[in-house]
C-alpha cells in the first residue's frame, strides 16, 4: 500500500497509515463475503421476515386494540430490526472470531503482516457493521412494503442500528478471544442473546414486567436500539432522551473495543 | 463400572445392550463443559413462554379456540414450547452431534469393529436424545404446573406424548443427517427449524391461516405433536384426532429409523 512520490514533488497528503491499513483488513472480509453471502441470507433477512409475518402479523390479529397506539406489526417492527442488528452483529462477532483465532488463525497471519491490532480489530468491526447496516436496511425496506413505518425518521434507524451493532458486537469480539471452545459461545447466545431479544421490549413493552426485571432490560444495549428504532419508525419522541440512549450505547461500544483491544494484543503480540 | 452393568440391566445379549452401550458412551463424555450446553437447553422455551406466553399474553388476553373452550394465552402457548422442547432437545442430538460423530470424529467406525451394527448405533443414539428430550419435557411440565397452565393429571399425560414427539424428531432428523454433507447444511436445517417453530400453531391457532397453507401446516410433524400435546394439556373431544397424531409420530419414528440404518450402512459399510 505504499504510494510512490518522485523526487521534488510534494508527498500527496493521504490519511494516517492506520486507516489504509484498516481498510485493506476490511477489503479482506469483503471479498470473502463475496463467496458466503448467499449462506447469510437466510438467517440475517428470511427468518426475521417471517417472525414479523408469525407475530406482527399472525399473533397481531389476536391483539385487540393494538399497543400503544398503534397496531402490533406496526409495533414490532422497530424491535425486530433492532433485534436482527443484535443477532446479526453477535453471530458475525463469535464463531467467526473464534475461528480466526483457534480454526483458521486468520489474525496470527494478518498480524505478521504490516498490520497493528488495531487495524486487525477494526477491519474485522468494520466488515461486521457492514453487514449490521445491508440487514437492517433490507429489513426496513420490507417493512416499509409492509406499511409499518410511518415517518421518513425511520431512515435514521440505520445509524443507530449501526450504533447498537457496535455495542454488542465490541464486548463480543472481547469475549470470543478469550474464550477457548465454543460451547461458550452457545452459552452466550442462550444466557445473554436470547433473553435479550426476548425480553427487551421486543415483542411486548417493558412496563408490564416486575421492577426488578425491568430495569435488567434498561442496562442491555438491545432496549435503547429499540426504543429509538421505535422512535424513529412511527415518527414519535422517545421514552428516554435519544442523546442518553446514543451515550449509553456509546459506552457499551467505547468499553467493548478497549477490551477487545487488549485481548486481542494478548493474544497476537508476543 | 457404570458401562458393565447398565447395558447389562437392559440385556444380557443381542441388539438391546449393544444399542444401549452406544447410548451410554454418550453419558460417560458429559465430563466435559458441554453438560453445561446439556443443560441449558432447557431454558430455552421456559424463556419464551414467559416471553411470549405471559409478555405477550398481557397482550392478546384471552383466546377462543374453535372447540369453544377459552383459555388464557399462556396456557395456549405452553404446550406448543413443551412440543418444541421436546423437538430441540432430540433434534440437537440427532443432528449436530451426530453429524460431527460420524464424519469428524469417526466415533461410528470404531463402533463398528465391534459387533455392534448400524442400525444399532442407530437405535443407542436415538435413546439417548430421547434422555435429553425426555428431560427437558420433565423439566418444562413442572414449570406448566407451577404457573399453573395445566392440571397435575394432565401434565403427567402429556409427559408420554412429549416422549413420542421427541423419538418422532430424534428420528427424522437423524435419517436427514445422514444425507448431508457439510456444516453449511445446517444452515438450512436450522431454518427449517425455525420455521416450523413459528408457524406450527404455536402462536396462533391453525385455524387462523389461509385455508391453502392451513393444509400445509397440518401435514408437519410439528403441528402434529403441538396438536397431541395441546389436546392432552388443554382438553379436548376429538380422540380420534389426537390417536391420529400418535399414529403420525410412531409412523415418522419409524421411517426415520430405518433411513438412518440404511444409510450409516451405505455410509460406514464400505
Amino acid at each position: 500500500m505504499s504510494t510512490a512520490t518522485h523526487a521534488g514533488s510534494a508527498a500527496p497528503a493521504r490519511s494516517g497509515p492506520g486507516l489504509a491499513a484498516t481498510m485493506a483488513v476490511f477489503e479482506y472480509h469483503l471479498v470473502g463475503y463475496r463467496r458466503t453471502w448467499r449462506g447469510t441470507v437466510l438467517g440475517s433477512f428470511l427468518l426475521p421476515l417471517l417472525t414479523m409475518l408469525g407475530f406482527g402479523v399472525g399473533v397481531g390479529a389476536y391483539v385487540d386494540g393494538g399497543v400503544a397506539g398503534v397496531p402490533y406489526l406496526d409495533y414490532v417492527v422497530p424491535g425486530l430490526v433492532a433485534s436482527t442488528a443484535l443477532q446479526v452483529a453477535a453471530g458475525e462477532s463469535s464463531w467467526p472470531v473464534l475461528g480466526n483465532f483457534a480454526w483458521h488463525k486468520i489474525y496470527f497471519a494478518q498480524a505478521a503482516a504490516p498490520l497493528r491490532v488495531g487495524d486487525v480489530l477494526g477491519g474485522h468491526l468494520l466488515f461486521v457493521l457492514f453487514r449490521v447496516a445491508l440487514s437492517a436496511a433490507a429489513f426496513l425496506l420490507v417493512a416499509t412494503v409492509f406499511g409499518a413505518v410511518h415517518s421518513v425518521w425511520a431512515l435514521a434507524a440505520l445509524p443507530v442500528v449501526v450504533l447498537l451493532g457496535c455495542a454488542v458486537a465490541a464486548p463480543t469480539f472481547a469475549w470470543s478471544s478469550t474464550i477457548t471452545s465454543d460451547s461458550y459461545l452457545a452459552l452466550l447466545f442462550r444466557f445473554a442473546v436470547l433473553p435479550m431479544s426476548l425480553f427487551a421490549g421486543v415483542f411486548f413493552p417493558v412496563e408490564s414486567m416486575p421492577v426488578g426485571l425491568r430495569w435488567v432490560a434498561y442496562a442491555t444495549p438491545l432496549w435503547h436500539g429499540v426504543d429509538l428504532c421505535r422512535a424513529a419508525t412511527l415518527g414519535v419522541a422517545p421514552q428516554w432522551s435519544a442523546a442518553g440512549h446514543l451515550a449509553y450505547l456509546g459506552l457499551w461500544a467505547g468499553g467493548g473495543w478497549w477490551l477487545a483491544h487488549v485481548r486481542f494484543r494478548k493474544r497476537l503480540v508476543f | 463400572m457404570v458401562a458393565l452393568i447398565l447395558p447389562r440391566l437392559v440385556s444380557f445379549e443381542g441388539s438391546a445392550r449393544r444399542s444401549t452401550s452406544v447410548a451410554e458412551r454418550n453419558a460417560a463424555a458429559l465430563r466435559s463443559a458441554y453438560w453445561l450446553v446439556m443443560i441449558s437447553g432447557f431454558a430455552e422455551p421456559v424463556v419464551y413462554l414467559l416471553s411470549i406466553g405471559v409478555g405477550v399474553g398481557a397482550l392478546v388476553g384471552d383466546l377462543t379456540l374453535p372447540s369453544g373452550a377459552v383459555v388464557g394465552y399462556a396456557a395456549f402457548v405452553a404446550p406448543a414450547m413443551l412440543a418444541s422442547a421436546a423437538m430441540s432437545g432430540a433434534l440437537s442430538e440427532t443432528t449436530f452431534n451426530f453429524f460431527g460423530k460420524m464424519k469428524y470424529m469417526r466415533l461410528y467406525e470404531g463402533m463398528l469393529a465391534t459387533p455392534v451394527r448400524p442400525f444399532e448405533i442407530a437405535l443407542g443414539e436415538l435413546a439417548w436424545a430421547m434422555v435429553r428430550g425426555s428431560l427437558y419435557s420433565a423439566a418444562f411440565l413442572v414449570v406448566m404446573v407451577v404457573l399453573d397452565l395445566t392440571p397435575v393429571g394432565r401434565a403427567l399425560l402429556a409427559f408420554p406424548a412429549a416422549v413420542l414427539a421427541g423419538f418422532a424428531f430424534g428420528a427424522l432428523g437423524m435419517g436427514l443427517t445422514t444425507f448431508a454433507r457439510s456444516w453449511q447444511d445446517f444452515d438450512l436445517m436450522g431454518s427449517i427449524q425455525f420455521t416450523l417453530f413459528l408457524f406450527s400453531g404455536t402462536f396462533v391457532p391453525a385455524e387462523s391461516y389461509h385455508p391453502a397453507l392451513r393444509w400445509l401446516v397440518e401435514v408437519t410433524p410439528l403441528y402434529r405433536a403441538v396438536h397431541l400435546i395441546r389436546g392432552i394439556s388443554i382438553g379436548t373431544e376429538q380422540t380420534l384426532g389426537l390417536l391420529i397424531d400418535v399414529g403420525y409420530l410412531l409412523l415418522v419414528t419409524a421411517v426415520g429409523l430405518v433411513i438412518a440404518g440404511r444409510r450409516m450402512t451405505t455410509l460406514l459399510c464400505k
